[in-house]
Protein backbone atom coordinates (compact mmCIF):
# COMPACT_ATOMS: atom_id res chain seq x y z
CA UNK A 1 0.00 0.00 0.00
CA UNK A 2 1.40 3.35 -1.07
CA UNK A 3 1.45 6.18 1.43
CA UNK A 4 2.45 9.34 -0.39
CA UNK A 5 3.55 12.70 0.98
CA UNK A 6 3.41 15.68 -1.38
CA UNK A 7 5.34 18.86 -0.61
CA UNK A 8 3.07 21.83 -1.36
CA UNK A 9 4.43 24.69 -3.47
CA UNK A 10 3.05 28.14 -2.71
CA UNK A 11 3.98 31.81 -2.72
CA UNK A 12 3.35 32.38 0.97
CA UNK A 13 -0.39 32.88 0.62
CA UNK A 14 -1.79 30.72 -2.20
CA UNK A 15 -1.17 27.19 -3.41
CA UNK A 16 0.69 26.84 -6.73
CA UNK A 17 -1.24 24.69 -9.27
CA UNK A 18 1.82 22.41 -9.46
CA UNK A 19 0.67 20.85 -6.18
CA UNK A 20 -2.66 19.74 -7.65
CA UNK A 21 -0.75 18.13 -10.53
CA UNK A 22 1.45 16.21 -8.10
CA UNK A 23 -1.75 14.93 -6.46
CA UNK A 24 -3.01 13.59 -9.81
CA UNK A 25 0.31 11.83 -10.38
CA UNK A 26 0.25 10.33 -6.88
CA UNK A 27 -3.35 9.20 -7.35
CA UNK A 28 -2.23 7.20 -10.40
CA UNK A 29 -0.48 4.79 -8.02
CA UNK A 30 -2.79 1.94 -6.99
CA UNK A 31 -4.22 2.30 -3.52
CA UNK A 32 -2.45 5.55 -2.85
CA UNK A 33 -3.16 7.34 0.39
CA UNK A 34 -2.13 10.94 -0.18
CA UNK A 35 -1.10 13.59 2.34
CA UNK A 36 0.13 17.10 1.60
CA UNK A 37 2.64 18.92 3.77
CA UNK A 38 2.56 22.73 3.82
CA UNK A 39 5.63 24.56 5.11
CA UNK A 40 5.03 28.28 5.56
CA UNK A 41 5.18 31.14 8.02
CA UNK A 42 1.40 31.25 7.89
CA UNK A 43 -0.20 28.02 6.71
CA UNK A 44 -3.96 28.35 7.18
CA UNK A 45 -5.01 29.72 3.75
CA UNK A 46 -2.65 27.44 1.85
CA UNK A 47 -3.67 24.38 3.87
CA UNK A 48 -7.36 25.17 3.30
CA UNK A 49 -6.74 25.18 -0.44
CA UNK A 50 -4.78 21.92 -0.31
CA UNK A 51 -7.52 20.27 1.75
CA UNK A 52 -9.95 20.80 -1.11
CA UNK A 53 -7.92 18.75 -3.57
CA UNK A 54 -9.59 15.50 -4.45
CA UNK A 55 -7.87 12.30 -3.17
CA UNK A 56 -6.02 14.12 -0.40
CA UNK A 57 -6.51 12.45 3.01
CA UNK A 58 -4.64 14.82 5.32
CA UNK A 59 -2.91 18.17 5.15
CA UNK A 60 -0.01 18.57 7.55
CA UNK A 61 1.07 22.10 8.39
CA UNK A 62 4.54 23.06 9.58
CA UNK A 63 4.19 26.67 10.55
CA UNK A 64 7.24 28.63 11.67
CA UNK A 65 8.84 31.97 10.88
CA UNK A 66 11.86 30.30 9.21
CA UNK A 67 9.49 28.91 6.56
CA UNK A 68 8.57 32.32 5.21
CA UNK A 69 10.69 31.78 2.08
CA UNK A 70 11.24 28.43 0.37
CA UNK A 71 14.94 27.87 1.08
CA UNK A 72 15.80 24.26 0.25
CA UNK A 73 18.36 24.03 3.04
CA UNK A 74 15.68 25.06 5.54
CA UNK A 75 12.74 23.10 4.09
CA UNK A 76 14.59 19.85 3.38
CA UNK A 77 15.32 18.69 6.95
CA UNK A 78 11.68 19.34 7.88
CA UNK A 79 10.38 17.40 4.86
CA UNK A 80 12.80 14.56 5.56
CA UNK A 81 11.57 14.41 9.17
CA UNK A 82 7.94 14.50 8.04
CA UNK A 83 8.60 11.68 5.56
CA UNK A 84 8.75 8.98 8.24
CA UNK A 85 6.19 6.26 7.52
CA UNK A 86 5.66 7.26 3.88
CA UNK A 87 6.53 5.06 0.93
CA UNK A 88 6.77 8.00 -1.48
CA UNK A 89 7.63 11.71 -1.22
CA UNK A 90 6.70 13.83 -4.25
CA UNK A 91 7.32 17.43 -5.24
CA UNK A 92 6.78 19.32 -8.50
CA UNK A 93 9.49 19.64 -11.16
CA UNK A 94 9.30 23.42 -10.94
CA UNK A 95 12.37 25.33 -9.75
CA UNK A 96 10.93 25.01 -6.22
CA UNK A 97 10.78 21.22 -6.36
CA UNK A 98 13.96 20.78 -8.37
CA UNK A 99 15.84 22.78 -5.75
CA UNK A 100 14.33 21.00 -2.77
CA UNK A 101 13.61 17.36 -3.56
CA UNK A 102 17.12 16.03 -4.36
CA UNK A 103 18.25 17.54 -1.05
CA UNK A 104 15.44 15.64 0.67
CA UNK A 105 16.36 12.45 -1.20
CA UNK A 106 19.99 12.66 -0.09
CA UNK A 107 18.96 13.29 3.52
CA UNK A 108 16.87 10.11 3.27
CA UNK A 109 19.80 8.24 1.68
CA UNK A 110 18.16 7.53 -1.68
CA UNK A 111 18.40 8.61 -5.29
CA UNK A 112 15.61 10.62 -6.82
CA UNK A 113 13.32 9.84 -9.73
CA UNK A 114 13.27 13.14 -11.64
CA UNK A 115 10.36 14.33 -13.80
CA UNK A 116 7.78 11.54 -13.62
CA UNK A 117 5.73 11.69 -16.81
CA UNK A 118 3.79 8.49 -16.28
CA UNK A 119 3.20 5.96 -13.54
CA UNK A 120 3.71 2.32 -14.54
CA UNK A 121 3.54 0.84 -11.05
CA UNK A 122 4.21 1.83 -7.46
CA UNK A 123 7.97 1.87 -8.13
CA UNK A 124 7.99 2.06 -11.91
CA UNK A 125 7.83 5.32 -13.83
CA UNK A 126 8.57 6.89 -17.19
CA UNK A 127 10.74 9.97 -17.44
CA UNK A 128 12.33 11.99 -20.24
CA UNK A 129 16.09 12.14 -20.80
CA UNK A 130 18.29 13.79 -23.46
CA UNK A 131 16.01 16.81 -23.73
CA UNK A 132 13.01 14.54 -24.25
CA UNK A 133 14.62 12.70 -27.18
CA UNK A 134 14.32 9.47 -25.26
CA UNK A 135 11.89 8.22 -22.66
CA UNK A 136 13.27 5.83 -20.09
CA UNK A 137 11.28 3.48 -17.88
CA UNK A 138 12.89 3.35 -14.46
CA UNK A 139 12.35 1.25 -11.36
CA UNK A 140 13.11 2.55 -7.89
CA UNK A 141 14.24 -0.05 -5.36
CA UNK A 142 11.51 -1.72 -3.29
CA UNK A 143 12.08 -1.34 0.40
CA UNK A 144 13.32 2.25 0.37
CA UNK A 145 11.32 5.44 0.13
CA UNK A 146 10.71 6.78 -3.39
CA UNK A 147 11.59 10.47 -3.65
CA UNK A 148 10.52 12.01 -6.94
CA UNK A 149 9.67 15.15 -8.82
CA UNK A 150 6.55 15.20 -10.97
CA UNK A 151 6.81 16.64 -14.47
CA UNK A 152 3.93 19.07 -14.12
CA UNK A 153 3.31 19.42 -17.88
CA UNK A 154 2.37 15.72 -18.01
CA UNK A 155 -0.44 15.90 -15.47
CA UNK A 156 -3.80 17.63 -15.14
CA UNK A 157 -4.56 19.41 -11.88
CA UNK A 158 -6.61 17.39 -9.38
CA UNK A 159 -10.19 18.61 -8.96
CA UNK A 160 -11.43 20.44 -5.86
CA UNK A 161 -14.43 19.80 -3.63
CA UNK A 162 -12.68 17.68 -1.01
CA UNK A 163 -12.45 18.42 2.71
CA UNK A 164 -9.32 16.69 3.99
CA UNK A 165 -8.39 16.98 7.65
CA UNK A 166 -5.75 19.54 8.55
CA UNK A 167 -3.33 18.88 11.37
CA UNK A 168 -0.17 20.50 12.67
CA UNK A 169 3.16 18.71 12.16
CA UNK A 170 6.43 18.94 14.04
CA UNK A 171 7.76 22.50 13.97
CA UNK A 172 10.70 21.96 16.29
CA UNK A 173 13.34 20.46 14.00
CA UNK A 174 16.68 22.24 14.26
CA UNK A 175 17.38 24.28 11.13
CA UNK A 176 20.58 25.59 9.55
CA UNK A 177 21.26 29.34 9.42
CA UNK A 178 23.91 29.21 6.71
CA UNK A 179 21.50 30.20 3.94
CA UNK A 180 19.64 33.52 3.94
CA UNK A 181 16.97 34.88 1.63
CA UNK A 182 17.75 38.35 0.26
CA UNK A 183 15.05 39.19 -2.27
CA UNK A 184 13.11 38.43 -5.44
CA UNK A 185 13.08 40.49 -8.59
CA UNK A 186 9.95 39.73 -10.50
CA UNK A 187 8.37 41.29 -13.56
CA UNK A 188 5.00 42.16 -12.14
CA UNK A 189 2.59 41.39 -14.94
CA UNK A 190 -1.14 40.76 -15.01
CA UNK A 191 -0.74 38.12 -17.68
CA UNK A 192 -1.53 34.49 -16.91
CA UNK A 193 1.37 32.54 -15.46
CA UNK A 194 3.39 30.90 -18.22
CA UNK A 195 3.40 27.49 -16.55
CA UNK A 196 -0.34 27.24 -16.05
CA UNK A 197 -1.76 29.42 -18.85
CA UNK A 198 -4.10 27.62 -21.24
CA UNK A 199 -2.79 29.77 -24.09
CA UNK A 200 0.81 30.89 -24.61
CA UNK A 201 2.31 33.19 -27.23
CA UNK A 202 6.09 32.91 -27.53
CA UNK A 203 8.66 34.92 -29.44
CA UNK A 204 12.09 34.05 -30.75
CA UNK A 205 15.25 35.54 -32.14
CA UNK A 206 13.47 36.92 -35.21
CA UNK A 207 11.79 39.59 -33.10
CA UNK A 208 15.14 41.39 -33.15
CA UNK A 209 14.73 43.76 -30.22
CA UNK A 210 13.01 44.27 -26.87
CA UNK A 211 10.80 46.92 -28.53
CA UNK A 212 9.65 44.46 -31.18
CA UNK A 213 8.99 41.85 -28.49
CA UNK A 214 6.05 44.09 -27.54
CA UNK A 215 4.29 42.59 -30.57
CA UNK A 216 4.27 39.27 -28.70
CA UNK A 217 2.93 40.91 -25.54
CA UNK A 218 0.13 42.61 -27.48
CA UNK A 219 -0.99 39.43 -29.20
CA UNK A 220 -0.86 37.60 -25.87
CA UNK A 221 -3.04 40.26 -24.28
CA UNK A 222 -5.55 40.04 -27.13
CA UNK A 223 -5.79 36.28 -26.46
CA UNK A 224 -5.60 36.45 -22.68
CA UNK A 225 -2.45 34.34 -23.03
CA UNK A 226 0.79 33.95 -21.13
CA UNK A 227 4.05 35.01 -22.77
CA UNK A 228 7.02 32.74 -23.45
CA UNK A 229 10.29 32.97 -25.36
CA UNK A 230 13.02 30.87 -26.91
CA UNK A 231 16.45 30.78 -25.33
CA UNK A 232 17.80 32.90 -28.21
CA UNK A 233 15.31 35.68 -27.43
CA UNK A 234 16.13 35.59 -23.73
CA UNK A 235 19.88 35.49 -24.29
CA UNK A 236 19.57 38.46 -26.64
CA UNK A 237 17.85 40.39 -23.85
CA UNK A 238 14.49 40.81 -25.62
CA UNK A 239 12.59 39.67 -22.51
CA UNK A 240 13.00 38.37 -18.95
CA UNK A 241 14.84 35.11 -18.18
CA UNK A 242 11.83 33.49 -16.56
CA UNK A 243 9.98 33.45 -19.89
CA UNK A 244 12.32 30.84 -21.38
CA UNK A 245 10.58 27.70 -22.60
CA UNK A 246 12.56 24.52 -23.23
CA UNK A 247 14.84 21.84 -21.81
CA UNK A 248 16.50 24.19 -19.39
CA UNK A 249 13.64 26.65 -19.02
CA UNK A 250 9.99 25.90 -18.44
CA UNK A 251 8.24 22.79 -19.71
CA UNK A 252 4.67 23.76 -20.51
CA UNK A 253 1.50 22.17 -21.84
CA UNK A 254 -1.00 24.88 -22.81
CA UNK A 255 -4.04 24.10 -24.99
CA UNK A 256 -2.70 26.56 -27.56
CA UNK A 257 0.94 27.49 -28.18
CA UNK A 258 1.80 30.09 -30.79
CA UNK A 259 5.51 30.14 -31.69
CA UNK A 260 6.51 33.31 -33.48
CA UNK A 261 9.91 33.72 -35.09
CA UNK A 262 11.13 30.60 -33.30
CA UNK A 263 13.11 28.14 -35.41
CA UNK A 264 12.34 25.16 -33.20
CA UNK A 265 15.63 23.80 -31.85
CA UNK A 266 15.28 20.41 -30.10
CA UNK A 267 15.89 22.09 -26.76
CA UNK A 268 12.93 24.42 -27.32
CA UNK A 269 10.60 21.79 -28.74
CA UNK A 270 11.09 19.60 -25.68
CA UNK A 271 9.41 22.33 -23.65
CA UNK A 272 6.20 22.38 -25.75
CA UNK A 273 5.72 18.78 -26.89
CA UNK A 274 2.69 18.35 -24.67
CA UNK A 275 0.85 21.43 -25.93
CA UNK A 276 -2.62 20.79 -27.35
CA UNK A 277 -2.24 22.75 -30.57
CA UNK A 278 1.02 24.25 -31.77
CA UNK A 279 0.91 27.16 -34.22
CA UNK A 280 4.13 28.27 -35.89
CA UNK A 281 4.72 31.54 -37.69
CA UNK A 282 8.11 31.81 -39.34
CA UNK A 283 9.59 33.42 -42.44
CA UNK A 284 11.78 30.38 -43.09
CA UNK A 285 9.74 27.52 -44.52
CA UNK A 286 12.56 25.11 -43.67
CA UNK A 287 12.37 25.97 -39.94
CA UNK A 288 12.15 22.71 -37.91
CA UNK A 289 9.26 24.13 -35.88
CA UNK A 290 6.96 23.35 -38.86
CA UNK A 291 7.68 19.62 -38.45
CA UNK A 292 5.77 19.59 -35.19
CA UNK A 293 3.29 22.43 -35.74
CA UNK A 294 -0.41 21.65 -36.15
CA UNK A 295 -0.91 24.88 -38.03
CA UNK A 296 1.95 26.58 -39.86
CA UNK A 297 2.16 29.94 -41.54
CA UNK A 298 5.21 30.95 -43.58
CA UNK A 299 5.20 34.72 -43.38
CA UNK A 300 6.93 37.80 -42.05
CA UNK A 301 5.93 38.09 -38.43
CA UNK A 302 5.99 41.88 -38.63
CA UNK A 303 3.05 41.72 -41.09
CA UNK A 304 1.17 38.81 -39.59
CA UNK A 305 1.33 39.46 -35.86
CA UNK A 306 -0.29 42.93 -35.90
CA UNK A 307 -2.98 41.58 -38.26
CA UNK A 308 -3.63 38.64 -35.93
CA UNK A 309 -3.74 40.91 -32.89
CA UNK A 310 -6.32 43.10 -34.57
CA UNK A 311 -8.42 40.16 -35.74
CA UNK A 312 -8.45 38.59 -32.26
CA UNK A 313 -8.94 41.76 -30.20
CA UNK B 1 39.23 31.10 -0.37
CA UNK B 2 41.87 28.65 -1.48
CA UNK B 3 40.31 26.08 -3.73
CA UNK B 4 37.34 25.72 -6.03
CA UNK B 5 36.23 22.28 -7.20
CA UNK B 6 34.47 22.11 -10.56
CA UNK B 7 32.71 19.01 -11.91
CA UNK B 8 33.07 18.19 -15.61
CA UNK B 9 30.86 15.47 -17.06
CA UNK B 10 31.53 13.85 -20.41
CA UNK B 11 28.24 13.83 -22.33
CA UNK B 12 26.92 13.47 -25.86
CA UNK B 13 27.50 16.84 -27.53
CA UNK B 14 24.73 19.41 -27.34
CA UNK B 15 24.25 19.44 -31.13
CA UNK B 16 23.88 15.70 -31.60
CA UNK B 17 20.37 14.45 -32.21
CA UNK B 18 20.41 11.31 -30.07
CA UNK B 19 18.87 8.07 -31.30
CA UNK B 20 17.44 5.36 -29.11
CA UNK B 21 19.05 1.96 -29.80
CA UNK B 22 16.70 -0.47 -31.49
CA UNK B 23 16.93 -2.93 -28.58
CA UNK B 24 15.87 -0.19 -26.13
CA UNK B 25 19.01 -0.60 -24.01
CA UNK B 26 20.01 3.04 -24.21
CA UNK B 27 20.93 5.67 -26.75
CA UNK B 28 23.48 5.33 -29.52
CA UNK B 29 26.87 6.65 -28.38
CA UNK B 30 29.20 4.81 -30.77
CA UNK B 31 30.99 7.29 -32.99
CA UNK B 32 29.00 10.16 -31.50
CA UNK B 33 30.77 13.41 -30.64
CA UNK B 34 31.31 13.79 -26.88
CA UNK B 35 31.88 17.06 -25.05
CA UNK B 36 31.92 18.69 -21.64
CA UNK B 37 28.35 19.11 -20.36
CA UNK B 38 27.60 22.74 -21.35
CA UNK B 39 26.50 23.71 -17.84
CA UNK B 40 29.78 22.36 -16.44
CA UNK B 41 31.70 24.50 -18.90
CA UNK B 42 29.88 27.54 -17.47
CA UNK B 43 30.74 26.38 -13.94
CA UNK B 44 34.41 26.14 -14.88
CA UNK B 45 34.35 29.57 -16.52
CA UNK B 46 32.89 31.06 -13.34
CA UNK B 47 35.55 29.37 -11.20
CA UNK B 48 38.27 30.77 -13.45
CA UNK B 49 36.80 34.28 -13.22
CA UNK B 50 36.65 34.05 -9.43
CA UNK B 51 40.30 32.99 -9.40
CA UNK B 52 41.27 35.75 -11.84
CA UNK B 53 39.68 38.30 -9.51
CA UNK B 54 42.03 37.03 -6.79
CA UNK B 55 39.23 35.46 -4.76
CA UNK B 56 40.53 31.89 -5.05
CA UNK B 57 43.96 30.40 -5.53
CA UNK B 58 43.33 27.13 -7.31
CA UNK B 59 40.72 25.59 -9.61
CA UNK B 60 40.50 21.80 -9.62
CA UNK B 61 38.50 20.06 -12.35
CA UNK B 62 36.97 16.72 -11.37
CA UNK B 63 35.31 14.11 -13.53
CA UNK B 64 33.78 10.83 -12.48
CA UNK B 65 33.53 8.22 -15.20
CA UNK B 66 35.45 6.20 -17.75
CA UNK B 67 39.10 6.85 -18.69
CA UNK B 68 37.84 8.64 -21.80
CA UNK B 69 36.70 11.52 -19.58
CA UNK B 70 40.38 12.50 -19.51
CA UNK B 71 39.68 14.25 -22.84
CA UNK B 72 37.16 16.54 -21.17
CA UNK B 73 39.51 17.14 -18.23
CA UNK B 74 42.30 18.10 -20.66
CA UNK B 75 39.90 20.58 -22.25
CA UNK B 76 39.16 21.93 -18.78
CA UNK B 77 42.88 22.28 -18.10
CA UNK B 78 43.27 24.10 -21.41
CA UNK B 79 40.50 26.49 -20.39
CA UNK B 80 42.55 27.30 -17.31
CA UNK B 81 41.94 24.78 -14.51
CA UNK B 82 45.15 24.25 -12.51
CA UNK B 83 44.87 20.51 -12.13
CA UNK B 84 42.43 17.69 -12.66
CA UNK B 85 41.24 14.54 -10.93
CA UNK B 86 39.55 11.65 -12.68
CA UNK B 87 37.68 9.28 -10.40
CA UNK B 88 37.62 6.32 -12.70
CA UNK B 89 35.02 3.61 -12.92
CA UNK B 90 33.54 1.31 -15.49
CA UNK B 91 29.85 1.42 -16.11
CA UNK B 92 27.27 3.65 -14.49
CA UNK B 93 27.12 5.26 -11.10
CA UNK B 94 24.12 6.76 -9.32
CA UNK B 95 23.83 10.50 -8.54
CA UNK B 96 23.97 10.03 -4.75
CA UNK B 97 27.27 8.16 -5.04
CA UNK B 98 28.62 10.91 -7.28
CA UNK B 99 27.62 13.45 -4.63
CA UNK B 100 29.54 11.33 -2.11
CA UNK B 101 32.62 11.43 -4.34
CA UNK B 102 32.41 15.22 -4.54
CA UNK B 103 32.01 15.42 -0.78
CA UNK B 104 35.09 13.25 -0.34
CA UNK B 105 37.16 15.44 -2.66
CA UNK B 106 35.79 18.70 -1.22
CA UNK B 107 36.81 17.58 2.26
CA UNK B 108 40.18 16.25 1.14
CA UNK B 109 41.01 19.49 -0.69
CA UNK B 110 39.43 21.70 1.95
CA UNK B 111 37.47 23.40 -0.85
CA UNK B 112 35.81 26.78 -0.31
CA UNK B 113 33.39 26.30 -3.17
CA UNK B 114 32.09 23.50 -5.37
CA UNK B 115 30.74 24.75 -8.70
CA UNK B 116 28.62 22.32 -10.70
CA UNK B 117 26.32 22.50 -13.71
CA UNK B 118 22.65 22.53 -12.71
CA UNK B 119 22.02 19.41 -14.74
CA UNK B 120 23.74 17.16 -17.25
CA UNK B 121 22.12 17.25 -20.67
CA UNK B 122 22.07 13.45 -20.95
CA UNK B 123 20.23 12.28 -17.82
CA UNK B 124 18.58 15.68 -17.19
CA UNK B 125 18.36 14.67 -13.52
CA UNK B 126 19.26 17.95 -11.84
CA UNK B 127 20.19 16.32 -8.52
CA UNK B 128 23.88 16.15 -7.66
CA UNK B 129 24.53 19.71 -6.37
CA UNK B 130 21.52 19.52 -4.05
CA UNK B 131 22.54 16.04 -2.87
CA UNK B 132 26.09 17.23 -2.21
CA UNK B 133 24.72 20.11 -0.15
CA UNK B 134 22.65 17.67 1.92
CA UNK B 135 25.39 15.17 2.70
CA UNK B 136 28.16 17.76 3.08
CA UNK B 137 25.98 19.83 5.42
CA UNK B 138 26.84 22.99 3.51
CA UNK B 139 24.58 25.54 1.75
CA UNK B 140 23.28 25.15 -1.78
CA UNK B 141 22.58 27.90 -4.28
CA UNK B 142 21.07 26.30 -7.38
CA UNK B 143 20.41 27.71 -10.89
CA UNK B 144 22.84 30.60 -10.44
CA UNK B 145 22.88 33.46 -12.93
CA UNK B 146 25.06 35.72 -10.78
CA UNK B 147 27.77 34.92 -8.22
CA UNK B 148 29.52 37.42 -5.98
CA UNK B 149 32.11 36.30 -3.41
CA UNK B 150 32.37 38.49 -0.31
CA UNK B 151 34.96 36.95 1.98
CA UNK B 152 33.27 34.14 3.88
CA UNK B 153 29.92 34.46 2.12
CA UNK B 154 28.60 34.41 -1.42
CA UNK B 155 25.64 36.27 -2.82
CA UNK B 156 23.95 34.29 -5.56
CA UNK B 157 21.24 35.34 -8.00
CA UNK B 158 19.08 32.32 -8.86
CA UNK B 159 16.87 31.84 -11.91
CA UNK B 160 13.57 30.67 -10.44
CA UNK B 161 10.12 30.36 -11.99
CA UNK B 162 8.97 33.62 -10.44
CA UNK B 163 11.98 35.68 -11.58
CA UNK B 164 15.42 36.29 -10.12
CA UNK B 165 15.88 35.35 -6.47
CA UNK B 166 18.91 36.45 -4.47
CA UNK B 167 20.21 34.46 -1.52
CA UNK B 168 23.29 34.72 0.65
CA UNK B 169 25.19 31.61 1.70
CA UNK B 170 28.09 30.98 4.04
CA UNK B 171 31.15 29.39 2.46
CA UNK B 172 32.03 26.63 1.84
CA UNK B 173 28.99 26.08 -0.34
CA UNK B 174 27.74 24.31 -3.46
CA UNK B 175 26.63 26.46 -6.36
CA UNK B 176 24.88 25.00 -9.41
CA UNK B 177 25.02 27.19 -12.46
CA UNK B 178 22.44 28.13 -15.05
CA UNK B 179 22.92 29.10 -18.68
CA UNK B 180 23.13 32.84 -18.35
CA UNK B 181 25.81 33.04 -15.67
CA UNK B 182 28.56 33.67 -18.23
CA UNK B 183 29.83 32.69 -21.65
CA UNK B 184 32.65 30.17 -21.48
CA UNK B 185 35.93 31.15 -23.12
CA UNK B 186 37.34 29.52 -26.22
CA UNK B 187 40.36 27.34 -25.82
CA UNK B 188 43.44 28.54 -27.72
CA UNK B 189 46.05 26.23 -29.23
CA UNK B 190 48.95 27.28 -26.92
CA UNK B 191 46.69 26.55 -23.96
CA UNK B 192 46.05 23.04 -25.26
CA UNK B 193 49.82 22.48 -25.40
CA UNK B 194 50.26 23.88 -21.88
CA UNK B 195 47.42 21.75 -20.57
CA UNK B 196 49.32 18.58 -21.50
CA UNK B 197 51.84 19.40 -18.76
CA UNK B 198 49.29 20.10 -16.05
CA UNK B 199 48.70 17.37 -13.44
CA UNK B 200 45.83 14.96 -14.04
CA UNK B 201 45.48 12.39 -11.28
CA UNK B 202 43.53 9.23 -11.87
CA UNK B 203 42.07 7.43 -8.86
CA UNK B 204 39.86 4.37 -8.91
CA UNK B 205 36.44 4.82 -7.34
CA UNK B 206 37.11 1.73 -5.20
CA UNK B 207 40.06 3.51 -3.55
CA UNK B 208 37.73 6.14 -2.12
CA UNK B 209 35.74 3.55 -0.19
CA UNK B 210 32.42 4.83 -1.50
CA UNK B 211 29.65 2.27 -1.78
CA UNK B 212 26.97 2.81 -4.38
CA UNK B 213 23.52 3.59 -2.94
CA UNK B 214 20.23 1.92 -3.81
CA UNK B 215 20.07 2.22 -7.56
CA UNK B 216 17.21 3.35 -9.70
CA UNK B 217 17.22 0.78 -12.48
CA UNK B 218 16.77 1.80 -16.10
CA UNK B 219 14.56 -0.86 -17.61
CA UNK B 220 14.17 0.32 -21.18
CA UNK B 221 14.53 3.29 -23.50
CA UNK B 222 12.02 4.32 -26.13
CA UNK B 223 11.82 7.19 -28.57
CA UNK B 224 9.25 9.84 -27.62
CA UNK B 225 5.89 9.97 -29.34
CA UNK B 226 6.38 12.23 -32.31
CA UNK B 227 4.01 15.03 -33.15
CA UNK B 228 2.76 14.98 -36.71
CA UNK B 229 3.23 17.79 -39.15
CA UNK B 230 -0.12 19.58 -39.48
CA UNK B 231 -1.62 21.92 -42.03
CA UNK B 232 -0.19 25.07 -43.58
CA UNK B 233 -2.24 28.23 -43.98
CA UNK B 234 -1.59 31.21 -46.25
CA UNK B 235 -2.26 34.28 -44.18
CA UNK B 236 -3.43 35.74 -40.88
CA UNK B 237 -7.11 35.48 -41.81
CA UNK B 238 -6.77 31.80 -42.67
CA UNK B 239 -4.93 31.22 -39.40
CA UNK B 240 -7.73 32.86 -37.41
CA UNK B 241 -10.27 30.74 -39.29
CA UNK B 242 -8.31 27.55 -38.54
CA UNK B 243 -8.11 28.45 -34.83
CA UNK B 244 -11.87 29.16 -34.76
CA UNK B 245 -12.45 25.85 -36.46
CA UNK B 246 -10.68 24.06 -33.62
CA UNK B 247 -12.58 26.11 -31.06
CA UNK B 248 -9.36 27.63 -29.76
CA UNK B 249 -10.34 31.30 -30.10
Amino acid sequence: MAKILIVAEHDGSALNPSTAKCVTCAAAIDGAEIDVVVLAASTSDIAAEAAQLSSVARVITIERAENEKPLAAVFAPQVAAAAGGYTHVFGPSTTFGRDLMPHVAALLGVNQVSDIMSVEGSHRFKRPVYAGNAIVTVEAPEGSVVVATVRVASWEAAAGGNAATIEAGDATIELPSHTRYVGLESDASDRPDLQTASRVVAGGRALGSPENFELINKLADALGAGVGASRAAVDAGFCANDLQVGQTGKIIAPDLYIAIGISGAIQHVTGIKDAGTIVAINKDEEAPIFEIADIGLVADLFDVVPALTEALS
Amino acid sequence: MEKIIVGLKRVVDYNVRVQVKSDGSGVETDGVKMSINPFDEIALEEALRIKERGEASEVIAVSIGSSEAQQQLRTGLAMGADRAILVQLDGDIDPLSIARVFKHIAAQENAGLVLLGKQAIDGDNNQIPQMLSAIWGRPQATFASGVEINGDTARVVREVDAGLETIEVDLPAVISVDLRLNEARYVKLPDIMKAKKKPLDVVALAELGIEAGPQIKELSYAPPEERQRGIMVDDAAALVAALKDKGLV
